[in-house]
């Protein structure tokens, strides 16, 4: 008999679970092993953070699975460590203000002792791999962030940014994109009530997608995210864990490549049921008042739950990896503390109390385990059994002994975390921003065209294909759905079981940003999109409370892409704080750049308002015919800059440059606010994409309505400016006639403009006069325009 | 009048039922799956959702929840029993009610207003109701109703076609009803929605009216003695008037008309 035979004849007398335990116990070892700076780098650490971290560990080296515990935290989408510096600046307090940044969501007070508790997400990267499920767990993951703190979620938004519509990966991106995000927040009775979606060259190779959700809760009864109690159990419910996702925060603080694809195993993938089941059952233990704290397992799994825990209790943490319910063979503990498996809740329970929990998770079907304790040690410590394989074995084999696997400070992790002032320097004007924009060859017949084309391009067209997709009327709470308010409103009724009903509350949501605006100037772009989502709160008859951002941005370590960052937080700021909506969460995504090349910079921002009383809800469309159609706030400079017009002749900016008075939005948003107190207003729409001539082309489109419209141009060149500009600060408002006196005296009071641009009629036109000339287009015509669009760029069906 | 509400794993609209039931002064009361019995009760709604996730089929696994028995058994009993989206799925699924929802035509989630007409009397419609259109929302993928040849000729011989998907009524083509919708009951100051929800708005009437390509139109069914149905668009979300509409209260009506008439 040869060597070889020899070898075969004795693994095969070997059994498989034997083999398997071996192939475990030898990967376990490896973790084991002391990690060095090559494979610090490859988890994406710098040589200057290795030793640092060497420095804080003392005498020794970390091994493999503490330097992937590390890598994550030190991620910059686990520490912020580019950003944590600016963000400082944001405004963050205020009365309203229940829960501020630093827990799973934010929180602002709506009366009755009751609170809005909301976030926004991103899931940017994971959606650009696989975008079905990258989409559909971003829209799981802020589900879980908002019931974490012990609301249940009424309504979510989402804000999507996707390349080029001609581009040959967009239709699969948006389709993809759109059907994740349906799959998700449908399947778990969340109703998806608003959105904005724009396309642009720049997210060619780095899509967006935010996810926001709002919900409600007793501000009394918020639940943290805090490890408290030394002694008490540690329990994991939910999804057992796989290897879907692992090391996903990291992939998230880097850049895309051509390679950024073959990362797919780094994408999770979702169960909506599983979290439908895991946000009742949640909600029912949050009543029973039996968790000290709980964190869901979002970004970096099970490590940043249960080191953030610990962080904010200033304890520490000691874990059996053991015990960690778990759908794969042979996983490690690496692989267990990095996975992101969704659908997953680390709670700490009250002493005691521990049983409760598990019974409640039964009765949901749910995996759920006490898997550690808390300390008083500050140190995050896990321990598991060499060779041990729960998921095949009933128990350890003889001899074997559970030992630590991980053993490191807390604090190391989360406050010791490096944090950077990187370099800026401001982007350099470009050359388009001296010139003007040549209209020699612009006369009335390309203006009556681009009257007619403009409103069906991808950016402006009808957004019915994708809010169709997802159920927007669930939980009978949808009082105005997509496109039919500036911002969604949603009735809540926080008291769902209780036989009289309770009290019946009503938020206003709407989430904007502009990157175009942002990318021209940062700082003043960005304060524009907070003032642009506040203003949508107040059109729909509410009153702004509350913001959470979403800050996407290129690579943090470009002098100028840092720049922006900084600019852009420095004007929400100032918006924020003139307009008196504190930043009560957000998220940050940086990196979000391909082959160099990095995306407008988008900070989206979501707005929260409650609607005091439901009768001064304002929708777009005017209710009758022969009401007149103003235009209310600033006058506009004609400036084209940052427009769809301009873009749909490839440039972005001209000499003309937009000017934004903040001070006068507040003045405007309270004149709005003001006049519909005094049920003066009967519709209103703020003037955004599109200028003038959208807006109040949506208005009527909405009403089912024709109308007339009258201009003051006296030429092609100024007729563009006058009907497509997208000069900030102007709302149109839709008026029964004898009101327009009253509301000029106000606005001039005010020193606001107020200019009756024409009115509402029975018919299926929209003409315009103007000294230039004059136009009629059929509604009619331009609605199925306006339609057609997003089937055909999406190759599917009108159904 | 109690009305038990049935809750499956992922039952997403039971809520909503129940908030229906209860602005319209009936008494609800949610029904846990794992309940072998259901308490003595005058009615059953099972809610719309994706119970257990809609894997392997849309309806299909609710069958073996311990509840589902009890449910088979009262409905058989006479219990009005009315199934709404997914409940309409498990229906079939529970073999209350013939034929199968079959994935929508265009293979995708819909969710928007439609018409339908009613087209004949029972336990949730009234006489009143018979050959009128409403407008009501729907919310599913899986929601083109089919049957075997044999079974729709019955159902249609012996008139238990309940719901078909229509036109929308208006408008004429003439400005007339834009002008009647928009300066009707919807000005403010009512808790009636826009002119934008009231009329048909323009990109609504390019749709075609069979949202899902159910076979002859039909968008729900009652049992052979007209007391269980199953229809695929929610009334429960369109019965109080800050919603907008409130045309699906007239099903909860009518079911309470029927049961204070059999219970004086």
């Amino acid at each position: 008999m040869t060597q070889e035979h020899t070898l075969e004849a004795t693994s095969q007398a070997l059994s498989p679970s034997a083999r398997e335990r071996a192939a475990l116990l030898a990967r376990m070892h490896q973790e084991a092993q002391a990690a060095d700076l090559g494979l610090a780098q490859s988890f994406g650490l710098s040589a200057d953070e290795f030793a640092l971290l060497c420095e804080r560990l003392g005498e020794r080296l970390p091994n493999f699975a503490e330097l992937g515990v590390v890598s994550v935290m030190w991620s910059e989408h686990c520490s912020y460590k580019s950003s944590r510096l600016h963000l400082r600046r944001l405004p963050t307090t205020g009365p309203q203000v229940v829960q501020g940044p630093g827990e799973n969501a934010g929180a602002v007070a709506i009366g009755d002792g009751y609170c809005a508790v909301f976030k926004m997400e991103s899931h940017n990267h994971p959606s650009f791999i696989e975008p079905f499920q990258g989409a559909a767990t971003g829209v799981g993951g802020i589900l879980r962030d908002v019931f974490t703190m012990g609301a249940r979620p009424v309504a979510s938004l989402n804000s999507l940014r996707l390349g080029a519509p001609d581009h040959p990966k967009t239709a699969h991106l948006l389709k993809g994109v759109v059907a994740g995000i349906a799959h998700y927040g449908n399947c778990m009775g969340v109703p998806t009530v608003g959105g904005e979606l724009r396309f642009g060259a720049c997210f060619n190779g780095n899509n967006l997608v935010n996810a926001f959700t709002v919900g409600i809760a007793k501000s009394e009864g918020l639940f943290f995210g805090k490890a408290e109690g030394v002694g008490n159990d540690v329990l994991y419910v939910g999804s057992r864990t796989g290897r879907d996702g692992i090391h996903g925060a990291t992939m998230a603080s880097a850049s895309f490549s051509d390679e950024s694809e073959a990362k797919l195993p780094t994408v999770q993938v979702g169960d909506p049921f599983i979290e439908k089941l895991l946000l009742e059952a949640c909600l029912e233990i949050f009543a029973a008042d039996v968790l000290e704290g709980v964190q869901d397992m979002g970004a970096a799994g099970l490590t940043s739950s249960s080191v953030e825990m610990a962080a904010r209790a200033g304890n520490g943490l000691d874990l059996d990896l053991d015990r960690i319910p778990r759908r794969a063979a042979g996983l490690t503990p690496y692989e267990l503390l990095l996975s992101e498996s969704q659908e997953r809740m680390l709670m700490v329970a009250k002493p005691g109390c521990a049983e409760r929990v598990i019974e409640i998770c039964e009765k949901w079907d749910l995996d759920v385990a006490v898997v550690g304790r808390v300390t008083e040690t500050g140190r995050f410590i896990c321990r598991a059994t060499p060779g041990f394989d729960p998921y095949r074995d009933q128990a350890p084999h003889e001899g074997a002994e559970s030992k630590v696997v991980v053993d490191l400070p807390v604090d190391l992790l989360t406050d010791a975390a490096p944090v950077y002032d990187r370099p800026q320097t401001p982007r350099a004007p470009s050359a388009e921003s001296t010139q003007a924009i040549d209209f020699a060859d612009y006369g009335w017949e390309h203006f009556a065209a681009d009257l007619r084309e403009q409103p069906a391009r991808a950016n402006l067209c009808s957004r019915r294909w994708v809010y169709e997709h997802f159920d927007h009327i669930v939980g009978v709470g949808t009082v105005a759905g997509p496109g039919e308010s500036d911002a969604a409103i949603v009735r809540v009724l926080p008291e769902r079981e209780e036989g009289a009903g309770g009290p019946e509350k009503h938020l206003a949501l709407a989430v904007d940003c502009n990157e175009r605006f942002v990318r021209i100037h940062p700082r003043q772009g960005a304060a524009m999109s907070v003032a642009e989502c506040a203003r949508n709160i107040v059109c729909a008859g509410a009153k702004p409370l509350g913001m959470t951002d979403c800050l996407n941005f290129g690579n943090p370590q470009v002098p100028e892409v840092m720049w922006e960052i900084a600019q852009a937080i420095d004007g929400m700021g100032e918006a924020s704080r003139a307009l008196d909506v504190p930043v009560v969460s957000g998220n940050v995504s940086l990196y979000n750049e391909t082959d160099g090349e990095s995306i407008f910079p988008t900070p989206s921002v979501a707005v929260v308002g409650v609607l005091e009383n439901p009768e001064k809800r304002l929708f777009i469309a005017p209710t009758a015919v022969g009401q007149l159609l103003v235009e209310l706030g600033v006058p506009s400079n004609g400036s084209l800059s940052g427009s769809e017009w301009l873009a749909a002749r490839n440039r972005l900016e001209e000499a003309r440059t937009l000017d934004f008075d903040l001070q006068a939005e507040v003045r405007l948003q309270q004149l709005i606010a003001r006049a519909n107190a005094e049920g003066r207003i009967s519709a209103a729409h703020d003037i955004s994409e599109g200028g003038l001539w959208q807006a109040a082309l949506e208005m009527l489109l909405a009403a089912g309505l024709g109308g007339e419209l009258t201009g003051t141009a006296a030429d092609a060149e100024a007729c563009a400016r006058e009907w497509f500009s997208e000069a900030p600060s102007r709302v149109v408002i839709a008026i029964d006639s004898e009101q327009v006196a009253h509301l000029a005296a106000m606005a001039a009071e005010s020193g606001l403009a107020c200019t009756a641009i024409g009115r509402t009629l029975a018919s299926e036109t929209l003409s315009l006069t103007t000294p230039a000339g004059s136009t009629s287009v059929n509604l009619r015509q331009l609605a199925e325009a306006r339609e057609q669009t997003l089937h055909a760029l999406t190759g599917s069906h009108l159904i | 009048m109690r009305v038990a509400v049935i809750r499956y794993p992922g039952s997403n609209a039971d809520f909503d039922a129940f908030q229906a039931l209860r602005a319209l002064g009936m008494r609800p009361s949610f029904v846990f799956h794992k309940s072998p019995e259901l308490a003595p009760c005058d009615a059953i709604v099972i809610p719309g959702g994706f119970s257990y996730g809609d894997y392997l089929r849309p309806g299909s696994i609710a069958r073996f929840s311990p509840i589902s028995a009890a449910v088979i058994e009262a409905a058989q009993r006479g219990v009005p029993t009315l199934g709404i989206c997914n409940g309409f799925q498990i229906l079939t699924e529970l073999g209350l009610l013939p034929g199968a929802l079959a994935p929508n035509e265009g293979s995708r989630f819909v969710c928007r207003d439609i018409w339908l007409r009613t087209e004949t009397s029972g336990a949730f419609t009234g006489t009143d109701m018979v050959g009128k259109a409403l407008r009501l929302p729907i919310a599913h993928a899986n929601g083109r109703y089919v049957a075997e040849p044999e079974t729709l000729r019955r159902l249609q011989g012996e008139g238990q076609v309940a719901f078909r998907y229509v036109a929308a009524p208006l408008p004429q083509g003439d400005a007339s009803g834009a002008q009647r919708e928009a300066t009707g009951d919807a000005r403010r100051g009512t808790l009636a929605r826009s002119a934008a929800a009231q009329a048909p708005a323009l990109a609504q009437s390019i749709a075609p009216p069979n949202p899902n390509g159910s076979i002859d139109d039909i968008a729900g069914i009652y049992d052979a003695k007209r007391r269980v149905l199953g229809l695929m668009p929610h009334p429960e979300r369109a019965s109080e008037s800050v919603l907008g509409n409130r045309s699906g209260a007239a099903l909860f009506e009518s079911l309470g008309r029927l049961l204070s008439g059999e219970t004086r």
